[in-house]
C-alpha cells in the first residue's frame, strides 16, 4: 500500500489536487499581503470568504450564471472590506480584535442566509475544466497544470501580477511606504488613509473570490462554516511567505500539497490514523513558521493605526 | 474649590459615559439585527420577545443562561489576562478541548477515588491541559517570534483532530467500540463525579467557581507582582525590559494562564453539563464556540475580570434566547453569532471616543488616570509623538 503512494498515477493525482487546493489560499493570502504591506492586519478574511462563498453559490444557483455569482462574491467581499477599512482607518480600532468581529459576523450571517434561503442542500455545476490545447495532452504535466478551471489558472496568474504591482509600480511603492513609515509617506503627500482603504477593499474582494472558488469552482456546494479555518490559514501564509507574493505562493503550495497527500493517504487506505493525517498541514505550518519567522521582519507599521500630527 | 468640584463632576460623568459605550454598542447591534429580521419578514419585536423569554422567562431559562455563561466567563477571564499582557489568544477553542480531554481522562481512570477528590483533580487537570495548549504558542511567541494569533489558530485545528482521534480510538466508550455505529464518545462519568447542582435546575457548581475565580483574577492582575508585570509587559515591553522584567517569561505566562482558564472551561462542560465527551467532528460541536464568544464577553467587560461576569451573562442569555427565537419565529440562531460579531466591531470602534475624551481630560490637567488597556496604546502613542 505504501508503494502505491509512489506510483505515477497517484503522484500526478496528488500534484494535480495540490495545485487545485491552493486556489482559495492564494486569492485570500495575496489579498492579505496587500493589506498587511500597507500596515493593516485583516483577521476577518475567514468571514469574508464565507459570505463570498455563499453569495457566489446562491446567485449562481438562482441565475444559472457563474460569472454573476463570482461578481456578487467580489462585491460582498469589497463591502466587508469597506466596513473593515472604516473601522481600522477612521475609527482606529484594534485590528486583531475587530477582525474577529468581522469573522463572527461572516460566520453567523452566511449560516443565517443559508438556512433561510436554501431549504434543501443543493449542488451546482461549477466552472468547468479548461484543457489548454496542446499543453493538456502532455502526459502527467498536462493533467497537473493544464487541465484546471479558470479560477485556478487566474489564482496563479495573480501571483506575478501582485509581485509586479507591489515592487514595480508607484502604487506598490506607496503601499510599502505606508506600511513601513506612514509618517514619512504622509509628509511626502501620500494619503495613508486612501492607500489603506484601497488595500483593505482589494483584500476583501480577493477574499470574496477565494470563497467563491470553494463554492462554485472546487467543491460546488455550500455548507455552514465550509471554509473551516482556510481564511486564518491564509493569514498565516502571509507571515509564512514573508509578505512577498512569491513566498505566499510557496507556502500555499506546500500547505496544499501536504493536504493533498493527506487526502490520498486516506483514499489508499495507508495505515495512518486519518486525524493524524489531517493534523499534518497545521503542524507543518507551525514548524515552518518557527524555522522562518525569526529571519524576516514584518512591515513596521503593521497593526498600528495612523493619525496625522496636528 | 468649585472649579475643582466641577471638574470632578464632569470627570465622573465622562467616565460614566465611557462605561456605557458597550451597552450602546449592543443596542446598535440589536438595532441592525432588527433590520435584518425585517428583511427576513419576521417581526423584530416578536423575535426579541422570544429571545428574552428564552433567556430570562422562567427560573429554568435563567439557569440555562447561567449554565451557558459559565464557560464564557472562564474563557473571558483568561482573555483578560492575555489581552492585558498584549497577547492575543484566539486559541480558546483548542484549549477548552484539551482541558476537557485531560479532565475526562482523570474521571475515567481514577474510578475508585472519592467523588470530591476526582472532581478537584479533574478541574486541575483541565487547568493543566489548557495551560499546555496555551503555553506552546506562548513559548513559540516568546522565543521564536511566531505570531500568537496564527499559532493559536493552528493549535485549534490540531486540538480538534486530537479530540476526534482520541474519542474514536483510545478513549472510546467500550460499549460503543463493540457496536457497529461506533459513536465517537467516551464512557459516561460516574454519577458521584458530577459537579453538584446548586438549585433544582441544570445550574452547577462550575458557575460559582467561575465567579470566585473572577475575583481572584482581579486580585492577580491588580494586587500581585505577577499581574503587575504581565500588565507592564502589555503596556510597553521596552519599558518593562528596562525595569528589569524578563519580558519573554511574562509573555509565556500570559498565554499559559489564559489557556489554563479555557481548559478549566472545557473541564466544567464535561463535569457540569455533558458528563462525557462526545464529538461531531467540529470544535464548536463540543465548545459551542465559547472559545470565541468568551473573547466577545471579555471585550465587552472592558477586559476587567469582574465586569466580565455581567458581560458573560448577557452573551449567555443571547445564545440561550436564540434557541427559543429559532423555535418560536423560525429565525436561525446563527443570527446571534452575526450580532455578536457586530458587538465586537462596535465595541472596539467606540474606543476612539473614550480615548479622545481621555486625552481631553489629560490636556486640561485631569486626574491621574488608570493606564488604559494595552490595545489602546498604539493610537495614543501615535497621537502623543
Amino acid at each position: 500500500m505504501i508503494q502505491d503512494l509512489f506510483s505515477v498515477t497517484v503522484l500526478i493525482g496528488i500534484l494535480a489536487s495540490g495545485i487545485r487546493l491552493a486556489t482559495p489560499y492564494l486569492y485570500a493570502a495575496i489579498g492579505e499581503t496587500f493589506s498587511q504591506r500597507s500596515g493593516v492586519l485583516n483577521l476577518g478574511v475567514e468571514g469574508q470568504m464565507l459570505l463570498g462563498a455563499f453569495a457566489a453559490f446562491y446567485v449562481s444557483l438562482r441565475t444559472g450564471n457563474l460569472w454573476l455569482g463570482l461578481l456578487t462574491a467580489m462585491l460582498v467581499g469589497a463591502v466587508m472590506g469597506l466596513a473593515m477599512a472604516y473601522v481600522t482607518v477612521n475609527l482606529q480600532a484594534q485590528q486583531g480584535i475587530s477582525g474577529i468581529g468581522f469573522y463572527l459576523f461572516g460566520l453567523g450571517m452566511s449560516d443565517l442566509l443559508f438556512q433561510k434561503l436554501m431549504p434543501t442542500v443543493e449542488t451546482i455545476r461549477g466552472f468547468p475544466r479548461i484543457y489548454i490545447p496542446g499543453l493538456s495532452d502532455i502526459p502527467g504535466i498536462g493533467e497537473i497544470f493544464f487541465s484546471q478551471n479558470i479560477l485556478v489558472y487566474s489564482a496563479y496568474l495573480l501571483v506575478p501580477v501582485a509581485w509586479f504591482v507591489l515592487n514595480k509600480t508607484t502604487l506598490g511603492l506607496k503601499i510599502r511606504a505606508v506600511g513601513e513609515n506612514p509618517d514619512a509617506a504622509d509628509s511626502l503627500g501620500v494619503s495613508v488613509a486612501r492607500v489603506r482603504y484601497f488595500t483593505i477593499i482589494l483584500g476583501g474582494t480577493l477574499s470574496g473570490i477565494a470563497g467563491a472558488s470553494l463554492s462554485i469552482a472546487l467543491l460546488n456546494v455550500f455548507q455552514q462554516n465550509m471554509t473551516s479555518g482556510a481564511g486564518f490559514i491564509a493569514v498565516a501564509l502571509v507571515y509564512f511567505g514573508a509578505w512577498r507574493p512569491i513566498g505566499v505562493l510557496g507556502g500555499a503550495l506546500l500547505f496544499s500539497m501536504v493536504n493533498a497527500l493527506q487526502l490520498w493517504v486516506q483514499v489508499l487506505n495507508i495505515p495512518i490514523e486519518p486525524e493524524i493525517a489531517v493534523m499534518m498541514p497545521y503542524v507543518l505550518t507551525i514548524l515552518v513558521l518557527v524555522a522562518t519567522v525569526s529571519r524576516v521582519r514584518a512591515p513596521s507599521a503593521l497593526t498600528k493605526p495612523f493619525e496625522r500630527e496636528n | 474649590m468649585s472649579a475643582l468640584k466641577n471638574k470632578l463632576q464632569s470627570e465622573w460623568i465622562s467616565r460614566f459615559i465611557d462605561s456605557l459605550l458597550p451597552v450602546f454598542a449592543t443596542l446598535a447591534a440589536l438595532l441592525i439585527g432588527a433590520v435584518m429580521l425585517l428583511f427576513l419578514r419576521v417581526n423584530p419585536i416578536e423575535a426579541y420577545a422570544a429571545l428574552w423569554d428564552g433567556a430570562f422567562g422562567s427560573p429554568n431559562a435563567f439557569a440555562e443562561t447561567l449554565v451557558k455563561a459559565t464557560p464564557l466567563l472562564l474563557v473571558a477571564l483568561g482573555i483578560c489576562i492575555s489581552f492585558r499582557g498584549d497577547v492575543i489568544n484566539i486559541g480558546g477553542e483548542g484549549q477548552m478541548i484539551v482541558g476537557a480531554v485531560f479532565a475526562t481522562w482523570v474521571g475515567l481512570t481514577f474510578t475508585n477515588l472519592p467523588g470530591w477528590l476526582v472532581i478537584v483533580l479533574a478541574l486541575l487537570a483541565g487547568f493543566a491541559g489548557g495551560a499546555v495548549w496555551g503555553g506552546i504558542p506562548g513559548l513559540l511567541k516568546a522565543y521564536f517570534r511566531v505570531n500568537e494569533i496564527l499559532s493559536t489558530v493552528m493549535m485549534n485545528a490540531i486540538a480538534v483532530q486530537l479530540m476526534n482521534f482520541l474519542l474514536r480510538g483510545p478513549m472510546i466508550d467500550p460499549s460503543q467500540a463493540q457496536l457497529a455505529s461506533k459513536i465517537p464518545q467516551t464512557a459516561p462519568l460516574l454519577d458521584i463525579f458530577r459537579l453538584p447542582r446548586l438549585v433544582p435546575t441544570r445550574l452547577h457548581l462550575g458557575a460559582l467557581i467561575a465567579v470566585i475565580l473572577a475575583v481572584l483574577v482581579y486580585i492577580l492582575l491588580w494586587r500581585t507582582t505577577l499581574g503587575y508585570r504581565i500588565r507592564a509587559v502589555g503596556q510597553n515591553p521596552n519599558a518593562a525590559r528596562y525595569a528589569g522584567i524578563k519580558v519573554q517569561r511574562y509573555v509565556v505566562l500570559a498565554l499559559l494562564l489564559s489557556g489554563a482558564f479555557s481548559g478549566l472551561a472545557g473541564a466544567t462542560q464535561v463535569y457540569g453539563v455533558n458528563y462525557r465527551m462526545i464529538t461531531d467532528g467540529s470544535a464548536s460541536g463540543f465548545t459551542g464556540s465559547a472559545g470565541f464568544n468568551g473573547i466577545v464577553a471579555a471585550l465587552f467587560g472592558q477586559l476587567h475580570p469582574v465586569w466580565s461576569i455581567p458581560a458573560s451573562i448577557l452573551f449567555g442569555a443571547l445564545l440561550v434566547g436564540a434557541n427559543k427565537m429559532q423555535r418560536v419565529v423560525q429565525v436561525p440562531s446563527a443570527l446571534v453569532i452575526a450580532l455578536n460579531g457586530l458587538v465586537v466591531v462596535f465595541v472596539v470602534s467606540s474606543e476612539i471616543w473614550r480615548r479622545r475624551r481621555q486625552r481631553q481630560r489629560l490636556a486640561v490637567g485631569g486626574m491621574e488616570e488608570e493606564p488604559p488597556p494595552p490595545h489602546e496604546k498604539a493610537g495614543q502613542a501615535e497621537a502623543g509623538t
